[in-house]
Formats: C-alpha cells, structure tokens, sequence
C-alpha cells in the first residue's frame, strides 16, 4: 500500500490572516508549508497563488519564493555571510535589486524583527541563540514577502526569547498586515497570537477553525497528541462541575470575564 | 542527486551470507577479487560468474541493487574498453582511420569489462549483506596485527565507521540548508561554472559549520562517556568465527582451487 505524506488538505489562505499551523511530530506540517512556496511538488492536486497555478509551466518560482517567504525550523543554520547584515542582503540581491535597494530592505528588516544595530556588522557565528534566529528571520523578511510562514520559530529558546519573538510577529503582522502562517505544536505558544488554528494529523486536516472553537474539543486534541492551552482544561472542568461558563476562552482574560459572567458579577 | 550514492548501503534481510563474520566477508572480497585477475580463460570466468550468482542468490539481496552499484561505473568501464581495444598492439582485425583493432584487444577488452564488472558486483555484495558496523569492526580485527608497527588501527576504525554515520545525516542537511537558501532564492542550477561555483558558498559554509559542530557534539559525548580510544576497551558483542565461517573459508578455498586447476587446464594440450 502507498504511504502518503500529505493526503486531502483542502486549504484557502485569505490575505491578511494570522493562522496557526499546529500538530504533533510527524503530522505533516512542514511537508504542508514547503508545498506553498513550490519547494516540493504534489503528486496529486494543485497549489494555487494569487490565482495562479504555481505548477504550471512558465509560472517563476523565484518570484513565487519572493512573496511567499519560508523561515525554515532551525534557521540560524543557513547562515553564511561574514557580517548579518550582508547576510540578510542575500534574499533580496538574489531578486536582482540594486545595492541601495538591497541595503535598504536588509536594514529595514533588521529593525522589524527588532536585531541591536551595534552587532550589524558582527560575524553570525558570535551571537546568542536568539540574535541568530532573528537575524535569519530578516534574511526572509527583507525580500518582502506577501505572506510569511514560519516553521517553529521559537523552538530551542528560552522563555523570554520565545515570547519577543513571537511579539515581533504579531507586530509586524499588525503594522504590515502581512499575512501569517506560524507552524507550531505548542498551542500555548500560538493560541493568542493567531485569527484560525489548522491541526493537523497524519498527513490531513483535523481542525479547521477559530481558535475557541478548536480549543473546546480537547479530547480529540490529547488523541493526536497536543494539548489545549491549560485555560480551556480550566473551563472544561468547571463546565462538568456544572457551572454556566462557555468553554471558548483562549486567553487568560477572557476566562477571568467568562468565569465572572458565570458567577453573576 | 546526492541520494545516487550507495557506498555503505545495507540491505537488511536474513540470509546465510548476512549471518558470515565480516572478517570472512572481507578476506573472502579480496580473495575473489584476486581471483579475477588470475583467471586467464573464458571458462575461468564462467566458474566465477557461477560463484557470484551462487553467492547472489544465497545472500537473498534482489539483483537490481547491486546493479545500482553498476551505474556510478559505467564510464569508466567504457574507457577501459575503448583504451583497450584501440590501443593493444597485435593481429589487426578491422581498421578505421588511424585506429585498429586487433584480435589481442578484443580478447583483453571483454576480459577486462568482465573484471570490471564482476569486482564491483562483488564488492557491493559485500557492502549490501554488511552493516557499516560490522565492516570497521571486522576490518579492526584483521589489521589487528599491524598495531606491532604503531599502526593506529582501533583509531583508524573509529574514524571509518563514524565517517559512514555521518554520511546520511551530511546529506540530509545538506537537503535541508538547499531548501533554505532556495527559500532566499539562492539558484544552484542556471549559469555557467564559475556562478555555479560561486552559487555553493551559501551551501558549504553552514555545511561545514554544522559538520563542525556535530563532530564537537558527538566528541564531548563520546568523551562524557569515558571514550579513551583502543586500549583495554572491549567489545559488547566480540567477534568470533563459528562453524558456517569455517565453512565459508572451505567454500572460498575450494572455489580458488577449482580456478587455479581451470588455469592450468588450458596448459595442457
């Protein structure tokens, strides 16, 4: 019998949404995010952007790979340049910009992504875990894409790295409106960053929605492996202890409100 | 691309020749190898090809993987035969131009390919019915000897058989990093040599670096497991030669008398 990678994933990206791409090791996350910007090509089906099919002969991938940019998992491993800010030129000056076009978006990517500019012209490999991941992330930004995937951008860093990360996300989203897709199997770590939450297991699309809405089947969440964020387990319980809370919340706050509703107050 | 290269490829089954000493493997290669280029008549290789197939079939291994193995050679075949056949002096047989071919260079052509052919077969069975493991191991025990001479044989296998491990993993970052800067919209593929060269710095500087890195890695674990090299270090699972390898160098020794007696059989009248 032929094994599948990916089988039956229906998907529309609409402009300007923040999803969360979420599943367990192996479910096919990463094989998903490398069909959209053309690295690898389905066997079965088609890949669709602004309308047109990247697969059709004639289509340029390279401008495709522009707009469409991927943040590989582990991405300070691609560096390469002597200096990060000529690493960063490299995305855009492979589009065939000019040098001062090339500067100026090395430089502007640098500062969304929120990198000191004292270690501009430092070599990569001296920086600390998280100024590389930043840096490798500019390297993708600077090209400007129309959509930007990140596949775990936040694994191997500590707390506080994961949390400015991920802030520089969400405000680059909020001040671009670019759009988002961040690959994730912590819920906590996406749950209230994104628009839509897409779970995927063994290769299809389990969940499709909002992320109330994904967070209230935990149940079928712990039989693929993740979890929901510990607020939803809260408000699961005190729903079965037979208080009137709804069990959509996400965030802290709004379980603090929804748990208050509840109590009359 | 780089997932053509079969060196150090193993095929996993369960079979009389998987189940043979390494060491057995290993000197029973080289004997065959030798054998080849002993063999001075087409009756001699017909016992040889009969040995290989026998060999082939008991190992359980499909056919089609060792001619893989054929593929990375193919051109240096046709060199050796062309040179081969063009330029051995002898009884001319037809003649094109400036070039002849003589009856001498046919004969040492087929017989050349056929050495070729059957060396590489050979050797790839061995490799498929070996794991990586069992090779440096193996080869660490017959070198054995050579430690009289400060030859630093355990260090030597170490080295080999951690070489082999990194293979699959070098060429799965090496996939990895491609992507990545192809993400960048690095091109690794138009251009003329010089581009192209230039095109794989993006490519081998992370490699290098993450070679670097892994090898660090895998030192300080190796160290935080006490590795001190050779001296007084045992082995888990010892090799020790069992009655089917004793069996085997029989085997191996018969087949070398039947072509030495082949050889000589041509002397007679």
């Amino acid at each position: 019998m032929a094994s599948y990678a990916l089988r039956d994933v229906s998907l529309v990206i609409p402009d300007g949404q923040f999803i969360g791409l979420i599943g367990h090791t192996g479910s096919g996350k990463s094989t998903l995010v490398q069909h959209l910007n053309g690295l690898l090509a389905p066997t079965e089906g088609s890949v669709y952007f602004n309308g047109e099919d990247i697969h059709e002969k004639g289509y340029d991938k390279k401008k495709l790979r522009s707009k469409v940019g991927l943040v590989f998992q582990y991405p300070e491993h691609q560096l390469f340049e002597t200096d990060v800010f000529s690493d960063v030129c490299f995305g855009p000056r492979n589009l065939g910009l000019t040098q001062k076009e090339t500067q100026l978006r090395a430089f502007e990517a640098l500062r969304q992504v929120g990198f000191p500019e004292e270690y501009f012209y430092q070599s990569p490999f001296d920086l600390s875990g998280g100024q590389k991941r930043r840096a490798a992330i500019a390297g993708v930004l600077a090209m400007r894409p129309e959509v930007l995937i990140l596949d775990e951008p936040t694994a191997g860093l500590d707390p506080k790295g994961r949390d400015e990360i991920l802030e520089r996300i969400a405000a680059l989203k909020r001040d671009t409106g670019i759009t988002v897709v961040l690959v994730s199997h912590s819920m906590e770590d996406i749950a209230e960053y994104v628009d839509r939450i897409i779970v995927m297991n063994r290769g299809s699309v389990l969940f499709d929605d909002v992320p109330s809405v994904v967070f209230t089947h935990v149940k079928e969440l712990e039989e693929v492996g993740l979890a929901a964020p510990q607020v939803s387990y809260i408000m699961q319980a005190l729903h079965e202890s037979g208080m009137p809370v709804r069990t959509g919340a996400t965030t802290l706050e709004e379980a603090e409100r929804e748990i208050l509703r509840a109590l009359g107050r | 691309m780089l997932r053509d290269i079969t060196l150090g490829q193993y095929y996993q089954t369960e079979s009389v020749v998987h189940k043979l000493d390494p060491r057995v493997k290993l000197v029973g290669t080289l004997l065959y190898i030798i054998s080849l280029f002993l063999v001075n008549n087409l009756t001699g290789y017909l016992a040889a090809a009969l040995f290989l197939g026998c060999m082939i079939f008991l190992s359980k291994v499909p056919f089609r993987y060792m001619v893989r193995g054929m593929k990375a050679i193919v051109f240096l075949l046709l060199l050796t035969v062309l040179f081969n056949l063009f330029l051995t002096p002898g009884e001319a047989l037809v003649q094109v131009w400036k070039l002849t071919i003589t009856k001498q260079g046919v004969r040492i052509a087929v017989f050349m390919a056929i050495r070729l052919t059957f060396l590489i077969i050979g050797s790839s069975l061995m490799t498929l019915t070996t794991t990586p493991n069992n090779l440096t191991d193996g080869l660490e025990k017959l070198m054995g000897p050579l430690k009289r001479c400060k030859v630093p044989v355990h260090e030597i296998s170490m080295m080999m058989s951690i070489a082999l491990r990194f293979i699959p993993i070098l060429m799965e970052e090496t996939d990895k990093i491609m992507k990545a800067q192809i993400a960048r919209g690095a091109d690794f593929e138009s251009g003329n040599l010089i581009k192209k060269a230039k095109a794989m710095v993006p490519l081998l500087v992370p490699l290098f670096i993450s070679a670097f890195r892994r090898a660090n890695d895998l030192a300080m674990a190796m160290e935080a497991r006490c590795y001190q090299g050779g001296e007084g270090r045992t082995k888990m699972k010892p090799l020790q030669y069992k009655r089917r390898d004793y069996l085997a160098y029989v085997v191996f020794l018969c087949y070398l008398l039947i072509l030495l007696a082949l050889r000589n059989l041509r002397m007679l009248p």
